[in-house]
């Protein structure tokens, strides 16, 4: 027999002026294992607390129902309460008479009957709650960051501002990432290497800051607060600690190979730094180019080498460390435009994309900042622009929106009429969409003072005559086809994920949309965390972003890891699944369900006909489980329910309301 | 799991009050509504204070997706005239996928009460948002006069 | 293989050559080709103009009547191909526009056969390994463009080819020891029936891809539509007298009249004797007489 005590609220005249709250009391007091039941003006103020607290002492009660307003508002309050009496805050239910009664429906009568009937059904609940417990775990105070370009230096710079140590584990042999290929930023024309170095160094002179640059995360176990990560460091054929990045080797180096950091419009070696001012500032060979690779013979860097740090066989070292909160910054790639037939299938050298240009426009580029077109080296005097290239083109492209575009083809036109005398730049785009501080300027500035001319409309051909490529299409607002012999095209192609963001997304454990871009917990609410605790979003990988965006988002991730990385323990709430593992079969079937990878096998022993015997059965990660209770449903044999909202007190409930 | 339902006093049995008239049939819905979404929306309804029948007693679950069909059995074994489980919209679930399962889990459900004999429209789940209070008032409206038009379910009522 | 043969106007009047030489090369591969009986007008031109239901009831005839034999169509010409396609397609996927359809032509038409291009047939299935054991000639490095032009790979998604950059005929070219040019104007528009209409627009149009052709290297064009060809080749003298310094002498093929040639065929069976602008000496040059 239970010893539940009922106290029904007046709310003021919000629940007494349409409901008979003492009517109420009077039948609650008659339900199977109410001791007591009384009605006050305003349970939730300090006097009506007080007689909760007195009540729970004078009639010994151990099951407490207020009959009030929603639990959204004021079911904390009341937990509050019993705990500061002594009781276990979940041995409590409300029913919300004032929400879904008082103030919904006019009629006295059928209000009453309605509030006596949710007051049955809290009361019913009640006597089947259990004492929960919330737990708690220890968190490692150490952030992973995967990335490194502007995004995740960010995210590392001010998570090891807060105190707190942080390791970018970045694929590529230096940080930095696109904004270092970079020539210039919009809407200011700053440089960008000249805002972008200085965070580079900070980052790797920290006291807090690990930079492991040419690594890959390999495995992601555990859980928030406690990853076990492990990380592979590829072999650089350099040893680090003893390379002083002298660059001799490099300079020795007799083969040449096209470099990705330019493009492939420049060259490289086959042992190098992506550029001069790289992070780590030192070397690694590419083994599929190397000459002593390949062919074993050369060996001339080993011989060049002052310190003696070129090592031919270096392994990959696979190192497991433990990390607190992971942020993922992995960036974005170019959309792939050689599905294009119309702009040549990729075929036209001097057809390149945003990015080509950004290179042939920097002063430390393969052209020395001269924009010259990879053809024949000839300045261009006529460029076109194509904007919406993979994006906003559900048939061969993406369907989304690349939101920078806009921006950087403006830029590339400013700067194509500051550096060429006498150019033109034609820019073909469907919208112009310049939504961001400064922006829109900009873009008058490049139409009006830089006449770019902007022409709206697609581009149906480009082909060669001649040296030049002539492009044809559509100027949709004068209703006539136009044809331009242009010297370059320039194509902006779309932001895209990354090609292996999906496979990194199951290491994590996080969600991706159909784009790859990893999904955030709530588009407006939740934007930098993800769904799995302890993983956080910041940068392009997320979705389309401009530098200032990026940024922004990496100070929010890393405000969010720091919030986790700030606590010594985390508590979890008490609303959890629980498994009876005496009736557990080990199916599984819960697992795949999770959709936060709370639920695992795990073996226990018990005796079977008087032997010891192992069995398979599900355990729930309780500081995983979220409580959403769609494993309980799915279990066969019923063996799963969720605390708090068992299948027993749910029943009790609809039996409840149902006489 | 069973309860003693022979201790409750029963709904009708309730001491009416002097003044009240006799009342016509009303139909009984038991609500599901999950947490996040409609129980918000729901809540939302009253502070608009927005009338719609005193016909749906509502029942909190953390998600749409925790809705056992055992529990909608039982309500109509237990004489409930209509059940509806409410929950976030497609996309929108705040444990981003438990509402996929309701919606295939309602489908199947509203075959298996077809093939038990039962008018498949006592039975319904609904998307409302924490956002959307009109909407619940428009949902619990408009499913009270679909099960008046139906009449009681007699049905299941107290088949064990 | 067996096919329905559906020549439409044009293989019988102006397109002759093509179906001479479709016919040899049939032969070659062991193709039989039945001509559909009672076959009426594709309703290229002016029928799909004009009424759109009448555009897909007409080829939905034919296809009708080759269903009951249980044989696909090929059809050679370019225009009939695109509105048979068209018709297949519209059928297949919408029972109403079936039923529709069934009612005007009074035949039913299910949509169990459908309709491939000679090209199709010819190249794709018969297959390049097939094309080369049976050439005894070969075309010892005539520079050739393969010019498709708008019908044949278009619209997107229901042709046999990439419609922005086909390779079908490239690929037959190469394998008979030609050498397919590479050229931007594969699939540009011919001016169709424009040259008759208005007539500098469309001479301009033949100008443009004669001369990417030309400037392209290439020593004759081949082809697999009969307008195009038509437009291509009876075009060439008009545009000699009416553009200043025009003086084209490039020869057009139809890759069927290449291929039966390959195949040891007299040219004259072949059909190039027909032609406007003479063949006889690319021909000769390459020792194909």
């Amino acid at each position: 027999m239970r010893r539940t005590g009922v106290f029904v609220c007046h709310c003021g005249s919000n629940i007494a002026g349409t409901v008979d709250v003492e009517r109420v009391a009077k039948e609650a007091a008659k339900f199977p294992n109410v001791v007591f039941a009384t009605d006050y003006k305003y349970m939730c103020s300090e006097p009506g607390q007080q007689v909760i607290k007195d009540a729970i002492k004078e009639h010994n009660l151990d099951r407490v129902v207020v009959a009030s307003c929603s639990p959204r508002m004021h079911e904390p309050t009341f937990r509050r309460c019993l705990e500061s009496a002594g009781m276990n805050p979940y041995l409590f239910e409300m029913a919300n008479i004032r929400e879904h009664c008082s103030w919904v429906h006019p009629d006295k009568e059928k209000g009453t009957i309605k509030s006596i009937d949710l007051v049955r059904k809290a009361a019913a609940k009640v006597v089947k709650d259990e004492p929960l417990q919330k737990s708690s775990i220890g968190i490692t105070k150490r952030a992973l960051v995967i990335g490194g370009g502007i995004a995740g230096i960010q995210v590392a710079l001010d998570i090891a501002d807060a105190g707190f140590p942080v390791t970018i584990v970045e694929k590529e042999p230096t940080i930095g990432g696109r904004m270092a290929q970079i020539d210039k930023t919009f809407p200011t024309l700053d440089c960008s290497a000249c805002i972008l170095t200085p965070k580079m160094v900070d980052a790797s002179q920290h006291p807090n800051i690990e930079i492991l640059s040419y690594s890959e995360v390999e495995k992601v176990e555990g859980y928030v607060g406690n990853f076990d990560i492990t990380i592979r460091k590829k072999a650089r054929s350099v040893d680090m600690s003893k390379c002083t990045g002298c660059g001799t080797c490099w300079e020795k180096c007799p083969t040449k190979v096209d470099s990705e950091f330019d493009m492939q419009l420049g060259k490289r070696k086959a042992i190098y730094t992506p550029f001069p001012q790289a992070v780590p500032n030192k070397p690694v060979i590419d083994r599929v180019n190397c000459t002593k690779f390949r062919t074993g013979k050369c060996g001339i860097c080993q011989k060049v080498c002052p310190t003696g740090a070129v090592d031919y066989e270096q392994q990959d070292e696979l190192i497991t460390e433990k990390y607190g909160a992971i942020v993922v910054a992995t960036g974005f790639n170019q959309f792939d435009h050689s599905v294009y037939g119309e702009y040549g299938y990729g075929k036209y050298p001097d057809v390149i994309t945003g990015l080509h240009f950004e290179r042939l426009i920097n002063a430390s580029g393969p052209t020395m900042g001269k924009i010259k077109r990879p053809s024949d080296h000839k300045i261009p005097e006529t460029v076109v622009f194509i904007k919406c290239v993979g994006s906003r083109d559900e048939a061969k492209g993406k369907s989304y929106c690349s939101r920078t575009c806009c921006m950087y083809t403006a830029k590339h036109a400013t700067l194509v009429h500051e550096k060429i005398p006498g150019s033109k730049s034609y820019i073909f785009y469907m919208d112009v969409r310049t939504p961001g501080k400064g922006y829109e300027e900009f873009y008058k500035r490049t139409a009006e003072e830089y006449e770019a001319q902007y022409i709206r409309g697609r581009v149906s051909k480009v082909y060669q005559k001649g040296d030049k490529l002539v492009v044809r299409g559509e100027d949709s607002l004068i209703g006539r086809p136009v044809e331009i012999e242009a010297d370059m095209v320039v194509l902006a192609n779309a932001m895209v994920a990354r090609e292996d963001a999906g496979d990194l997304a199951r290491t994590l454990g996080i969600s991706y949309d159909k784009d790859n871009f990893f999904t955030e917990a709530h588009p407006k609410l939740r934007p930098v965390e993800t769904h799995t605790a302890g993983v956080f979003l910041a940068g392009a990988c997320q979705g389309p972003k401009d530098i200032p965006d990026s940024v922004a988002q990496a100070g929010a991730a890393a405000s969010k890891a720091i919030g986790l990385l700030s606590k010594t323990q985390m508590e979890s709430d008490a609303i959890v699944s629980n498994v009876d593992e005496s009736r557990c079969s080990g199916c599984m079937i819960c697992k795949g369900i999770c959709p936060y990878k709370a639920i695992d096998a795990k073996l226990i022993t018990e005796r079977v006909g008087g032997k010891m015997a192992e069995r398979q059965v599900a355990a729930v990660n309780k500081s995983l489980c979220q409580g959403c209770g769609a494993c309980t449903v799915a279990c066969r044999a019923g063996c799963l329910n969720l605390l708090g909202f068992t299948n027993e007190q749910i029943l009790a409930e609809v039996e409840a309301v149902c006489l | 799991m069973s309860l003693n339902t022979e201790a409750l006093p029963k709904s009708q049995e309730v001491t009416a009050s002097p003044e009240a008239a006799p009342q016509p049939w009303e139909p009984r819905i038991v609500g599901f509504a999950c947490n996040w979404c409609t129980y918000a929306g729901a809540d939302l309804a009253g502070l608009s204070r927005l009338q719609y029948p005193p016909s749906i007693r509502l029942i909190r679950v953390p998600c749409s997706g925790r809705v056992n069909p055992q529990f909608v059995i039982r309500a109509f074994q237990r004489g409930a005239d209509g059940v509806l489980v409410a929950g976030c919209h497609p996309g929108d679930c705040h444990y981003s996928t438990g509402n996929y399962f309701t919606r295939r889990r309602f489908l199947l459900m509203q075959r298996l009460l077809e093939y038990m004999g039962m008018d498949p429209r006592r039975f319904q789940a609904r998307w409302i948002s924490g956002s959307e209070g009109p909407k619940f008032q428009q949902v619990v409206t408009q499913m009270t006069e679909d099960i008046k038009a139906l009449g009681p379910n007699r049905k299941m009522r107290d088949v064990e | 293989m067996k096919y329905a043969y559906y020549p439409g106007c044009s293989l019988h009047s102006t397109g002759i050559e093509y179906d001479m030489s479709s016919q040899l090369v049939a032969g070659k591969l062991g193709v039989e080709l039945k001509e559909i009986p009672d076959w009426n007008c594709c309703g290229a031109s002016a029928g799909h103009t004009t009424n759109h239901l009448l555009g897909l009831a007409l080829p939905a005839r034919n296809l009708a009547i080759a269903e009951k034999e249980g044989l696909d169509v090929m059809a050679p010409c370019a225009s009939c191909y695109n509105r048979m396609k068209t018709s297949e397609v519209a059928v297949k996927s919408s029972e109403e526009t079936k039923a529709k359809v069934a009612e005007v032509t009074e035949m039913e038409y299910e949509g169990k056969v459908g309709v491939k291009s000679a090209l199709e047939v010819f190249v794709k299935e018969a297959g390049l390994d097939a094309i080369k054991s049976l050439a005894v000639k070969n075309l010892g490095g005539m520079k050739i463009a393969a010019y498709y032009g708008c019908l044949l790979v278009r619209p997107v998604g229901i042709g046999f080819d990439d419609p922005e950059n086909p390779m079908t005929m490239d690929d037959m070219v190469t394998a008979l020891g030609g050498e397919a040019v590479d050229w931007p104007f594969k699939t540009e528009c011919c001016g169709a029936s424009l040259p008759t209409a208005r007539e500098m627009v469309g001479l301009k149009l033949v100008y443009d891809i004669l001369t990417m052709a030309q400037s392209a290297g290439a020593e004759a064009i081949v082809t697999a539509c009969p307008l195009c060809f038509m437009n291509l080749d009876m075009r060439q003298n008009d545009l000699n007298k009416k553009v200043d310094n025009a003086n084209f002498q490039l020869p057009v093929f139809y890759f069927t009249e290449l291929m039966a040639i390959a195949f040891g065929e007299k040219p004259a069976k072949t059909g190039v004797r027909k032609h406007f602008v003479d063949t006889s000496s690319v021909l000769a040059k390459y020792n194909l007489k």
